[in-house]
């Protein structure tokens, strides 16, 4: 028994949670600045001070557990074939494991998009195409263009298992690191993400935090042992599923505003809930997660303003006086950023209010009316979140925000946007002490626990 | 083992006629791809680039597929798949219509293979191992 101590290893933050085992309870939280670019080890050891200093009479610490999303996050390139079908089901592999996904490339791949990965700082590439016995000559010329291209990036092929021979003789001719894993999408519409997600997670632990400088972490924290958006996805799926006698909480949603991306996560089929709507496309994952790069309350505060018109601005925003662009540029600039007025605090909500209100539109599926000869059809492509029963807040500008409940609104259903399947009535809760990350990871050891807490502190 | 993409394009939904020529073709020793009913243009396309399907066999039964199947030829073009053959068959226009003119107004289009209501699979198994080669 003893202290379970859980880290992650966040771009800004280092931050610990300690759980007291035996009494089964979160005992502290602490923070402190990460500190990648000088030793990782001053950031985690400042934190773990507080957190001795605020519990003096913490018991001995007898495991540990640490994800991280420090340096960039995990960067990430998905390659496939026709885009709705291999690129998407490509993508859908990449962001499951908790990687960001920077670039996106279908059919056979240019020199000017080979040059785009050189450019880039991607730290794995994911290639896919055709299906099982399908397309096959894509997938080889792609892999032999990456090859020519030497990226020095480890490469994972999740395409047409029938291509699986020539692809290896064209990497064993180089040194390229390569890893072959079932196809992303084996038959038509079928998405199978098991295997890629799971090796593009041990080439996380093994190489990559490395390469990011977080590896000295573990003469302390043990094996990082997956990336912090993966441990909030795990999280999400123990707390709907359940465990064992401690039941879960059914569908639900994960929105985690942060300053640079703002990431949602539902669990649940989300299939069709009318009989007259015709379910469309690529099979969707049961845990699903999407990452909106251009919604952020920091880091991408501009990239959000150039998505909305000033008139749309002033719908989320009472005041008038403002210079709405120099604001944004501000947080831009300085990540780190506290409002200190009331008019930034608004200013703030504002933006938390479009990248929750965005976000949804981007992850939550669609209907399209088709006019027939016979009439109208509907076709729904993605997931119909209509009845979600919990949609939960996380994130630096959320739990700490007492406007939380009223920003998170809203995700939910609007009058102009109809023919988007959003939550109806979903019951809000904010992750206020920050833990869901951790109780990922936690719930890796000790899923009933993990369970029981993330009921508790939830509110 | 030759890969044909099936199914019944626009809004139709008689699934009857498809699932039997799904049945026959995989006896017949055909990977079949079956993208059901209600299926777009697009549906047709992004399976069979995906698939690598030599074929594309398109039903309609509801009338309405003259206007359903209008440009498949050349957005199957226009998708690389200038290489796989289109076949269409079913009720493919509204009422009875001297079918040799049919045949002509789809071949027009662009199709390889048009059949009349009623056609025997059998006969397109024939046809698909002409023009795919055994
Ligand atoms: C059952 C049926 C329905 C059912 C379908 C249930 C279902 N989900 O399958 C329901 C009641 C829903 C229905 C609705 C309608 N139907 Co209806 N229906 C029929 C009916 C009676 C039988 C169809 C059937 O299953 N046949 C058995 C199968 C095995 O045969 P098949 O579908 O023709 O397919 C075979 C061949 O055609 C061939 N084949 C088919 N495709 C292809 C493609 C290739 C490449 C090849 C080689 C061969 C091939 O091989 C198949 C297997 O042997 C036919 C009349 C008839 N006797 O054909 C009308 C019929 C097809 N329906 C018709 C109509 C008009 C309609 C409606 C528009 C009626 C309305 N106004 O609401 C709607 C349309 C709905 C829609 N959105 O699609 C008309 C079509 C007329 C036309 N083309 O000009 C028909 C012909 C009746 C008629 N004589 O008027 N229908």
């Amino acid at each position: 028994m003893g202290i379970h101590l859980l880290v992650d290893f966040g771009s800004t933050y280092t931050k610990l949670t300690a759980v007291d085992l035996e009494k089964e309870d979160i005992i502290g939280t602490s923070k402190a600045m990460t500190t990648v670019k000088t030793n990782v080890l001053d950031g985690f050891n400042l934190a773990l001070e507080k957190l001795k200093v605020s519990c003096p009479d913490m018991p001995e610490i007898t495991g540990i557990s640490a994800c991280s999303s420090a340096a960039g996050g995990l960067k990430m390139a998905a390659i496939g074939l026709v885009e709705e079908l291999t690129v998407e089901a490509a993508k859908r592999a990449c962001l499951g494991a908790g990687a960001l996904v920077n670039l996106v490339f279908s059919h056979h791949l240019s020199r000017k998009e080979v040059k785009q990965l050189k450019q880039a700082d991607i730290d794995i590439i994911l290639l896919a195409g055709g299906t099982d016995g399908g397309n096959k000559e894509c997938i080889i010329h792609n892999a032999k263009k990456l090859r020519d291209a030497d990226l020095g990036v480890p490469i994972i092929v999740a395409g047409n298992k029938d291509a699986a021979d020539e692809i290896e003789e064209i990497f064993d001719a180089s040194n390229q690191e390569y890893y072959i894993v079932d196809n992303v999408m084996p038959k038509l519409k079928m998405l199978n993400v098991k295997e890629a997600k799971e090796v593009i997670r041990q080439i996380f632990i093994t190489k990559i935090i490395e390469a990011k400088g977080i590896k000295k972490a573990e003469e302390q924290t043990g094996e990082i042992i997956m990336p912090t958006p993966e441990a909030v996805l795990l999280a999400a799926e123990l707390l709907a599923k359940g465990y064992e006698d401690e039941e879960g909480f059914n569908e639900l949603m994960v929105i985690d505003v942060g300053g640079a991306t703002t990431d949602v996560h539902t669990i649940g089929e989300g299939f069709p809930k009318r009989s007259e709507v015709i379910l469309k496309g690529l099979q969707e994952p049961f845990a699903k997660r999407t990452v909106e790069g251009d919604l952020g309350m920091r880091y991408s505060a501009n990239a959000l303003l150039s998505l909305v018109s000033p008139y749309e601005f002033k719908q989320y925003y009472e005041y008038d006086e403002t210079d709405i662009e120099q604001s944004a540029l501000k947080r831009h600039e300085n990540v780190e950023y506290l409002p200190d007025t009331d008019q930034e605090r608004a200013f703030d909500n504002a933006l938390a209010r479009i990248c929750c209100d965005y976000s949804m539109s981007r992850h939550v599926g669609h209907v399209e009316v088709v006019y027939t000869p016979l009439g109208n059809m509907y076709y729904q492509t993605g997931k119909d979140l209509t009845d979600i029963q919990y949609v939960i807040g996380t994130g630096g500008v959320l739990i700490n925000n007492e406007d939380a409940k009223e920003i998170l609104k809203e995700v939910n259903h609007k009058s102009n946007k109809k023919l988007e399947l959003r939550p109806t009535d979903p019951v809000f809760l904010i992750d206020r002490k920050y833990i869901l990350a951790s109780m990922g990871l936690l719930g890796q050891k000790y899923p009933k626990l993990a369970l029981k807490l993330m009921k508790k502190y939830l509110v | 083992m030759k890969t044909v993409v099936i199914g019944v394009i626009g809004a139709d939904v008689h699934a009857v006629g498809n699932k039997i020529i799904d049945h026959v073709l995989t006896e017949y020793g055909f990977n079949v791809v079956n993208i059901g009913v209600l299926s777009s243009q697009e549906d047709f396309i992004n399976a069979a680039i995906e698939t690598n399907a030599k074929a594309i066999l398109v039903s309609s039964l509801y009338g309405h597929g003259e206007m359903d199947c209008k440009y498949l030829r050349e957005n199957c073009d226009e998708a690389g798949l200038g290489h796989v053959k289109l076949y269409v068959g079913g009720n493919i226009v509204v009422g009875k219509q001297d079918f040799k003119e049919v045949e002509q107004r789809f071949k027009k289009m662009g199709f390889d293979r048009v059949y009349p209501p009623g056609t025997n699979i059998e006969d397109a198994v024939k046809d698909l191992r002409e023009d795919l080669g055994e």
